[in-house]
């Protein structure tokens, strides 16, 4: 007869993996992606293609000569770092400079912390952010796209560059808001990164990762709200020198970065209410750089920053208990 | 009507009753029962027969340990063969008494009929004593003696009678059955309950994934009670099929809407809780003076060729059920007495049934494996699931690093074992098998502490007195 396994209950199993939450925010990423393709031309798919090997090659590499363990690459955590962080960079981006940020976001923020699971910051997030700091005219300069199908290259600003600009000028910024289109911002259009560039995009892979129940809306909808309610104030005070609901949340890193880089497992919160915290906590310093501070964009540096307030809320903020008042 | 749930975590595993149109068959009788004398929470029972004895069906072989206990009877006719130690389905070796069958013949007072008895008499004291001489225990898993339940503490009230008839667990379907096809005596049970309880409310609570079952038992309830008001207060409710709904604390907050306390009984907030197969029980000891020597078991799995509900005389070894359907399934690599979430898996066999066995699960290698643990990624998928809202997350960190004030300060003693964290974990992390050691040790300390305390007591009172 054969051998019967035993083994302490449950026998069964949802059959959810890590790997296979992973491969699910990759295949949310793929509109963005596709879009940003077509947008950019080949310059954005090698901006991709060379983040997202340099963070597999990195990780494995990490993995098996220093910290000399079964390598975790199939987990598909290095390929989604890998993804976000070239959509975080323009595509005219030089290939050294990304495998820079890969090693940062990799080596320093993931792996010397212990790997998926252990890092307080967001690998990306760090990576672009020491990017950033480090090389600011390769990450601030932007060309507006060629695309696929070759329209003739101009160069530009995003529209959160010219606002930054207008403001630190003393001028009004209304005329600046106007020549925007919300329209093309929603869809595709406006000069960015790939992570910009396409709000619907975006959405379209953040509702798919909702009905797959990957992620849960808290923390994206206390961000949106926070800034919708706090730019809403600022914006009725003074229309001539601080920007309206709309045009912040369909700016910059609000997007993609409400809905899948704040939503990162591992560098938020447990729990719902902590999660609204963290969103508010997010939206709130997102805005006030974007109003008063030296950098167009304030999305990566938000998060960053509350990242590091996550394992306090972990500590305040827990699950209500059965049968405990 | 909304359907009534519990409100705190949760899941919903594929509930694969595919065993649900199988009607309850009688098994054969075993050549040789072997009937354990720790079948129930509490006091093993100590044997009243010795070797040699002829024994009747229904004739009581061992008596109650303690008043946390409870008789258990012959479950066939034959000869005392031996009494000893024999090993259990997980090996381990419990005082069990032999006995080889000889024809089936019954204790006289039992009623073999199939007729419906409805009339039950006023008197509770001739009910609890059938109750009580019946060995009836609960037979929703935990096997805690019903007579117990059934005496609440002084100063304690019932208010409602809950009647659980979730059946949570996926592939089981005895209690399903018991509805479709027993439900007229189910209800009896339930009208005897409330009367001994002294409650005018019962609710008898059926997932709404057996639609068949609320029909019927809707059905049946308003005849009875169109015909004696001893059924007015019986309602039926349907339940949003979720794990484990069927869970004591869960189910008492999903009816009631009221949480029992840690460490709290059901009844300090006025509930008590019985199986449908308890209900059932319970009819057959107090109008058919029929103890409790037979139960059903649901014989399922995906590998299995042809699913069973089998009525099994108590003490049947596994090994006689698994050839009488058929020999072991060809791909089956765990055999599981009970469910897939909660269920022993068996290691032996050659080890018989007991009072509380619901079903006998064959799961393949594929069904079954455990995919090697890898680090928590922190979704807090398992916090999510938890119906006690504990952190199993955090839990396993603090029993992994043998923090036992940690433990107890995150409620590590609520655990009710469900394994909803573990099951949910995309990571595959062992959460429940790490919790479970956690949880003995914090036991162990508050027992412990419980002890003191109350030796310091009685060591103050003892020193006042002699002043």
């Amino acid at each position: 007869m054969n051998k019967l396994i035993v083994s302490p209950s449950p026998h069964i199993h949802t059959g959810v993996s890590t790997t296979s939450l992973m491969r699910d925010v990759v295949i949310a990423l793929l509109p963005a992606v596709i879009v940003s393709v077509i947008f950019y031309g080949l310059g954005e798919l090698l901006v991709l293609a060379v983040s997202v090997l340099s963070c597999i090659l990195l990780e494995w590499a990490i993995t098996k000569y220093m910290l000399k363990k079964p390598s975790t690459i199939c987990d598909m955590s290095a390929v989604v770092t890998g993804l976000l962080l070239a959509m975080n960079l323009p595509y005219t981006t030089p290939w050294w400079v990304i495998v820079l940020g890969a090693v940062f976001a990799i080596g320093v923020a993931k792996m010397s912390f212990g790997g998926l699971g252990q890092n307080l910051f967001n690998p990306a997030i760090a990576g672009r952010v020491f990017l950033l700091v480090s090389f600011p005219t390769y990450m601030t300069t932007w060309k507006m796209p060629q695309g696929l199908f070759g329209a003739d290259a101009i160069s530009g600003a995003t529209p959160l560059g010219a606002i930054n600009e207008a403001v630190l000028q003393h001028q009004s910024i209304s005329s600046i808001v106007s020549s925007y289109d919300y329209g093309s911002m929603l869809f595709a259009g406006i000069g960015g990164s790939a992570g910009e560039i396409s709000a619907i995009a975006l959405l379209a892979g953040f509702v798919y990762l909702l009905v797959r129940k990957v992620v849960k809306p808290w923390t994206t909808l206390s961000i949106w709200g926070t800034v919708a309610l706090v730019s809403l104030l600022f914006w009725i005070g003074n229309p001539d020198r601080f920007t309206d609901p709309v045009f912040n949340l369909l700016t910059g890193g609000m997007i993609l970065g409400a809905c899948f880089m704040a939503t990162d497992y591992v560098t938020s919160p447990m729990s719902a209410k902590g999660c609204v915290i963290y969103g508010i906590g997010i939206g709130f310093i997102t805005l006030m750089i974007r109003y008063f501070g030296s950098y167009p964009e304030g999305m990566s540096f938000a998060i960053l920053i509350m990242n590091a307030t996550v394992p306090l809320l972990n500590r305040w903020f827990h699950q209500k208990k059965y049968g405990r008042a | 009507m909304s359907k009534q749930t519990f409100h705190i975590g949760g899941i919903h595993p594929a509930d694969k009753k595919i065993s649900r149109d199988c009607a309850i068959e009688a098994l054969p009788i075993p050549p040789t029962v072997y009937i354990s004398l720790s079948q129930h929470i509490g006091a093993p029972a100590k044997p009243i027969v010795a070797v040699g004895d002829k024994v009747k069906t229904g004739q009581p072989v061992a008596e109650p340990g303690g008043f946390v206990s409870a008789w258990i009877h012959s479950s066939v006719s034959g000869t005392v063969k031996s009494i000893g130690p024999r090993k259990d389905l997980s090996g381990k070796s419990v005082p069990s008494i032999e006995i080889a069958v000889e024809g089936d013949e019954w204790i006289e007072e039992v009623d073999l009929s199939d007729t419906l008895v409805t009339e039950f008499p006023e008197d509770n004291k001739a009910i609890m004593a059938k109750i009580t001489s019946g060995g009836i225990v609960g037979l929703g898993g935990a096997t805690f003696p019903t007579h117990v339940k059934l005496s609440p503490p002084p100063g304690q009230k019932c208010e409602r009678l809950i009647i659980n008839g979730c059946e949570c667990e996926p592939y089981l379907t005895c209690n399903y059955r018991y509805l479709l096809e027993r439900g007229e005596q189910v209800a009896v049970g339930v009208a005897i309950l409330m009367q001994v309880l002294g409650v005018k409310d019962a609710t008898i609570a059926i997932e709404d994934n057996k639609p068949e079952d609320i029909a019927h038992m809707k059905d049946v309830v308003a005849k009875l009670a169109a015909k004696s008001d001893k059924f007015r207060g019986i309602e039926i409710m349907p339940m949003m099929t979720k794990y484990p709904e069927g869970g004591e604390k869960q189910l008492i907050d999903a009816v009631m809407n009221r949480q029992v306390a840690s460490g709290g009984l059901p009844i300090s907030v006025g509930a008590v809780v019985q199986n449908v197969a308890t209900a059932y029980a319970v009819y057959e000891a107090v109008q058919k003076n029929k103890p409790l020597v037979s139960n059903t078991l649901t014989y399922t799995g995906d590998c299995v060729a042809t699913q069973h509900n089998y009525e099994v005389r108590v003490g049947t070894p596994l090994s006689f059920i698994i050839e009488c359907a058929g020999g072991m399934p060809q791909d089956a690599a765990k055999v599981i007495s009970g469910g897939p979430m909660m269920g022993r898996a068996v290691s032996n066999l050659d080890a018989a049934t007991v009072k509380g066995t619901s079903g006998l699960l064959f799961l393949t290698a594929a069904q079954t494996k455990r995919a090697p643990a890898t680090a928590c990624i922190r979704c807090g998928s398992c916090a999510d699931a938890c119906p006690m809202g504990l952190e199993p997350f955090l839990l396993k960190r603090l029993a992994l690093a043998g923090d036992l004030d940690g433990l107890e300060q995150n409620a590590m003693q609520d655990c009710i074992s469900c394994g909803s964290c573990q099951y949910s974990c995309p990571a595959s992390i062992p959460l429940l098998d790490i919790m479970t050691q956690g949880k003995a040790k914090v036991m162990g300390v508050m027992k412990a502490r419980a002890a003191a305390a109350k030796a310091a007591a009685e060591a103050k009172a003892a020193a006042t007195s002699a002043k």
